[in-house]
């Protein structure tokens, strides 16, 4: 080993510290960023290969009944690849010691074969037998929430009849990835599934023999999918179809793509912010390493060293330390992505995950981290190696210092010695002072974004099921019935109160836009469920017109007083032409609001409902739910209570892991910035600082002049950390809408507090750690030389 | 002057520390008594262990073995925290590197002290003492050497301290500025009586004391008394 690389290498353990602390925070930018790509990847190409190797469909079709030889005429259409028939059907289960109502989607499967197309993965078990009418196959997210195996039995109440059913098999379908409950907002795994059961067995129970209610298509990529549909949408008309969807439009692709472009931002903002943290505190350490060793580079200089191997000397030693930080970032983020993929596969049902790493990603983190590395110590590298060896050898120029302009607008004040010293050092080196506030300003607000979206979330749930949700109960009707029918239900026990709601499906269409969505005909005045505004006060719906989701209306790039076409998609496929009354701002989903009259009134249908929400008497909500389980024409039934429990065991689980690492991540990059402040505030004023112990003044005295810097620092930083933590908070807000929900932006003081904590509780770490070394100055040594 | 009261007192003092694998015996044994009021020299050449001694008197070392009493406090067995009250109380320092603080003005550099004394003089009258009244208002970094030092000398007479110890105080520094700055010692001295001890190795300087001790090999090699004390002005080396 040359005599240079001894030098490299004694200097990087005697810095050990300063070196771990950035390459943490390096590390933690490239564990970031290979966590997201490493997720967002996989994500996609394991959704791609389950796609093709399960002839996931292009286009999806619900129609009334139709005779299965309409699938010929189907198949005739242009560009139609194959096609696939089925049958779809509801049912209501009664889960063994499990009270709340439990509904399901019944889907056909073709004889003792796998369909043309949705094909399913088997994880367990096998399909259900065509001779055996009672055979289902059963999701695996439902599975596993009831603890169900081959060989279980359950009840079940298809199309109003009893029936026993066998579970043989436990699948997955490209499908249902993402499984959401008809009515509610949220995955509900355990009141809510999926179940396959032989085409003839469930025509039968449904009086679909010789018929289908569902058709799937592959499209020929030379042709338009919209051409497609609008060929079926019209060949389907007449058997009630309600519009042929595309994959696009598929409610478990559509929440996925959603997932995968957080997951985009996640791989861009939060490691820039770190890599930047990282250039800052490289510029400062290796500057002040070098302004320590002018003599020695004098030395080397004048024994016949060149500039070109002073530089590489000093930048073999900042591309160590990116090296340590890169390489312990792809363990971690490798280690990360690995955890958050697990996670994936709970929440969304994938029969695995192909977890893979490309080794270009390697490539192009090493080459960015070795680039930011550079850019952050070329300053000091290049005065090093520009330093003329006869000028290297004179100690550096007298510091000079200056009274500073706080000292002058303050003259009042009587400043001690002391905090004159720290105003003084801060402001001699106002960009090093700068960065080292706007570092400690990043910190806090990266911790900050990690827990203001649970606030927000909460905020969010608070809206929806204590403001716009009063009731206990939704019930969704398979078919419109009287609203008559509410006075009946209001006589039953247990039920104190009921209201009515008329929900359609429909297409809102506005110049090329168009949007497929629910429309709630809502009465007036609504006591159970009403619409809200930002201020979470309810809106009263106009006698005419529309309201629609702020969001909806973005995406529909319509504004009030503006007219929207309604295609209902069921029915008569009546076409309306409503104006726009207003917007909402609700969190939970998009939707369209409207008058329940008026809806009567546009379909030219009677005083009908088919959504019913109760308020019932919590001691007999059991009799409520086997009431409801039993009445016919029941299709789904949402409990509050379950909704909320379920909404936290997901989406706040998932935010919850996220605030951990973020605080954790917040937490990294504020010990590597303080913890560097220190160590180099006490490296350039030890001397000082030895020379005031010398003259009497005492441990805590002196570490008032280093701790002092620090807290001004803090005292600084963290305020703008809110500040900047709020403007990215805003971005994420925005950036993170979907149609499943909009976080909405709320900075409660606990959320500020927690993040001004974690920056603290670094600096108090650092602080005692600078503490041990002031307490073991070594007075006489300092005496003795010349600075 | 013996009749004066005696300030320290030395036993047996050794000092033994360890240089990377040698251990060095700095003092090996020396017996020491200094008393209120005299201008004290202690001469020796470098490695004679004259700054070790000054450091344990000044309370910046402790002792290996022996006894060291400042008054009635024995400094041997004093604490950390004792010795920083020590120091704060009766000591002034002159270090051969002025060891200012940067950040402050000269009569900022004098208050650092006179804020932490019992019952100091103010800057300005110590500052006046070494003849910088107009040179107040400067950071060390627009201070010549001997403007430095002679901050450096207000800064350890301007608490009243009682005794005052100087390490090579003119050894950064050339003949004719060296001068200015013994004036400013010899000054402190008449004028407030603190008992001083300038170390050096410059035997010129001698003449100034009341008292010369020579040092070497850590022991105590000779001892004299001036018949007169010179003036540092007709000094010159």
């Amino acid at each position: 080993m040359t005599a240079l690389n001894t030098k490299l290498f004694r200097e990087l353990w005697q810095l050990r510290g300063q070196v771990l602390a950035i390459a943490l925070v390096i590390a933690g930018g490239v564990a970031v960023c290979l966590m997201s790509i490493v997720n967002y990847s996989s994500l996609e190409l394991t959704r791609a290969q389950y796609y093709a190797e399960n002839q996931f469909a292009d286009v999806f079709a619900s129609l009334k009944r139709a005779p299965r030889h309409v699938t010929q005429r189907i198949a005739a259409i242009p560009g139609v690849l194959r096609v696939s028939d089925r049958v779809e059907g509801a049912a209501k289960l009664q889960m063994p010691g499990f009270t709340d109502p439990v509904s399901a989607q019944i889907v056909s499967l073709p004889g003792n074969e796998q369909p043309l197309l949705n094909r399913l993965y088997l994880r367990q078990g096998r399909l259900p037998d065509a001779r055996h009418t009672d055979e289902v196959a059963i999701i695996g997210s439902f599975a596993k929430a009831h603890n169900l195996q081959p060989g279980d039995t359950i009840k079940a109440i298809i199309n109003g009849r009893w029936q026993p059913l066998r579970v043989v098999g436990i699948v997955e379908s490209p499908e249902f990835i993402f499984v959401l409950p008809p009515g509610g907002l949220l995955p509900d795994y355990q009141r809510y599934g999926v179940l396959w059961m032989a085409r003839d067995a469930l025509a039968a129970a449904m009086d679909m023999e010789g018929a289908f209610n569902s058709v799937l298509l592959q499209v020929d990529r030379g042709f338009a999918v919209a051409d497609v549909i609008d060929h079926l949408d019209r060949l389907l008309a007449r058997y009630g179809g309600t519009g042929g969807l595309e994959r696009h439009d598929q409610i478990s692709h559509r929440y996925l793509n959603d997932e995968l472009a957080q997951l985009r931002t996640m791989a861009t903002v939060f490691p820039l912010i770190f890599m930047s943290v990282a250039m800052f505190l490289l510029n400062v350490v290796i500057g002040r390493l070098i302004a320590t060793q002018r003599d020695i580079i004098a030395v080397l200089k004048a024994y016949g060293y060149g500039n070109w191997a002073i530089a590489r000397h000093y930048l073999q030693l900042t591309m160590v330390i990116a090296v340590l930080g890169l390489v312990l970032g792809c363990v971690i983020g490798l280690w990360l992505g690995r955890g958050l993929g697990e996670m994936y596969i709970e929440y969304y049902r994938f029969p695995r995950l192909l977890f893979i790493i490309h080794p270009g990603w390697f490539v192009l983190l090493t080459v960015i981290t070795l680039l930011f590395a550079f850019l952050g110590s070329l300053r000091s590298i290049y005065r090093a190696a520009s330093l003329p060896p006869a000028e290297a050898m004179q100690p550096e120029g007298p510091v000079r210092f200056r009274i500073t302009l706080l000292e002058r607008v303050l003259s009042g004040v009587r400043f001690s010695q002391p905090s004159r010293m720290i105003v003084r050092q801060l402001a001699r080196r106002p960009g090093r002072t700068g960065l080292s506030v706007l570092g400690v300003a990043l910190a806090t607000a990266i911790i900050m974004v990690g827990n203001f979206q649970f606030d927000s979330v909460s905020l969010m749930v608070h809206a929806q099921f204590a403001r716009v949700q009063q009731q206990d109960v939704a019930v969704t009707l398979t078919d419109p019935v009287n609203s008559a029918a509410l006075f009946g239900l209001v006589r039953d026990p247990g039920i104190r109160y009921a209201e009515g709601r008329r929900s359609l499906a429909v297409e809102l269409i506005h110049g090329h836009r168009r949007w497929r969505t629910a429309l709630s005909g809502i009465p007036e005045p609504a006591y159970l469920q009403f619409v809200i505004d930002e201020s979470m006060a309810p809106v009263a719906i106009p006698e005419a017109g529309v309201l629609l989701t702020d969001f909806l209306a973005a995406g529909l790039d319509i504004r009030a007083g503006e007219t929207l076409t309604v295609q209902v998609l069921e029915g008569e496929r009546r076409r309306l032409e409503v104006p726009v009354a207003g917007t909402t701002s609700e969190f939970l989903g998009v939707a369209a609001y409207m008058r329940l009259s008026s809806v009567n009134r546009l379909l030219g249908e009677g005083p009908v409902v088919n959504q019913v929400l109760l308020n019932t008497d919590p001691q007999q909500s059991t009799v409520v739910y086997e009431r409801l389980r039993l009445m016919p024409g029941v299709l789904a039934v949402n409990i509050r209570e379950a909704m909320l429990a379920s909404f936290y065991d997901t989406l706040a689980k998932t935010f919850l892991t996220f605030t951990f690492f973020n605080s954790l991540l917040g937490g990294v990059i504020a010990f590597g910035v303080i913890y560097n402040t220190v160590r180099i505030s006490l490296a350039e004023k030890g001397r000082e600082l030895a020379s005031m112990r010398v003259l009497g003044y005492s441990t805590p005295e002196v570490g008032h002049i280093l701790l002092g810097e620090l807290a001004i620092i803090l005292l600084l930083g963290v305020p703008v950390g809110w500040l900047i933590g709020q403007g990215l908070a805003a971005a994420l807000v925005w950036s993170l809408q979907t149609e499943l929900y909009r976080v909405p932006l709320t900075l409660t003081v606990q959320t500020l507090a927690m993040s001004a904590s974690v920056v603290l509780v670094s600096a108090i770490g650092s602080g005692l750690i600078a503490w041990r070394r002031l307490a073991g100055l070594d007075l006489v040594a300092v005496l003795k030389t010349r600075e | 002057m013996s009749d004066n009261k005696v300030v320290f007192r030395t036993q047996g003092l050794t000092k033994t520390y360890q240089q990377g694998d040698v251990e060095v015996h700095a003092l090996r044994g020396v017996d020491l008594e200094l008393y209120d009021e005299e201008m004290v020299v202690l001469l020796g050449a470098s490695g004679s262990g004259k700054s070790t001694l000054l450091n344990i008197l000044g309370g910046l070392d402790v002792a290996t073995s022996g006894v060291v009493e400042y008054c009635d406090m024995t400094l041997s067995q004093a604490s950390d925290r004792e010795l920083t009250r020590y120091r704060r109380d009766f000591v002034g320092f002159v270090f051969q590197f002025y060891n200012l603080i940067p950040s402050l003005t000269a009569r900022e550099n004098v208050a650092a002290v006179t804020e932490i004394a019992r019952e100091p003089m103010s800057p300005e009258e110590a500052l006046g003492l070494v003849g910088l009244s107009d040179r107040m208002d400067h950071f060390p970094a627009q201070l010549s050497g001997g403007e430095q030092q002679r901050v450096a000398i207000a800064r350890a007479i301007a608490k009243r301290p009682q005794v005052l110890l100087c390490d090579e105080p003119t050894g950064a520094l050339d003949s004719a500025t060296g001068v200015l700055v013994l004036a400013a010692l010899d000054k402190a001295n008449r004028e407030t009586g603190t008992t001083t001890v300038i170390i050096t190795h410059n035997a010129a300087i001698a003449a100034m004391a009341d008292r010369v001790i020579t040092l070497s090999d850590g022991m105590i090699s000779g001892e004299y008394r001036n018949a007169e004390r010179q003036e540092p002005a007709s000094l010159s080396w």
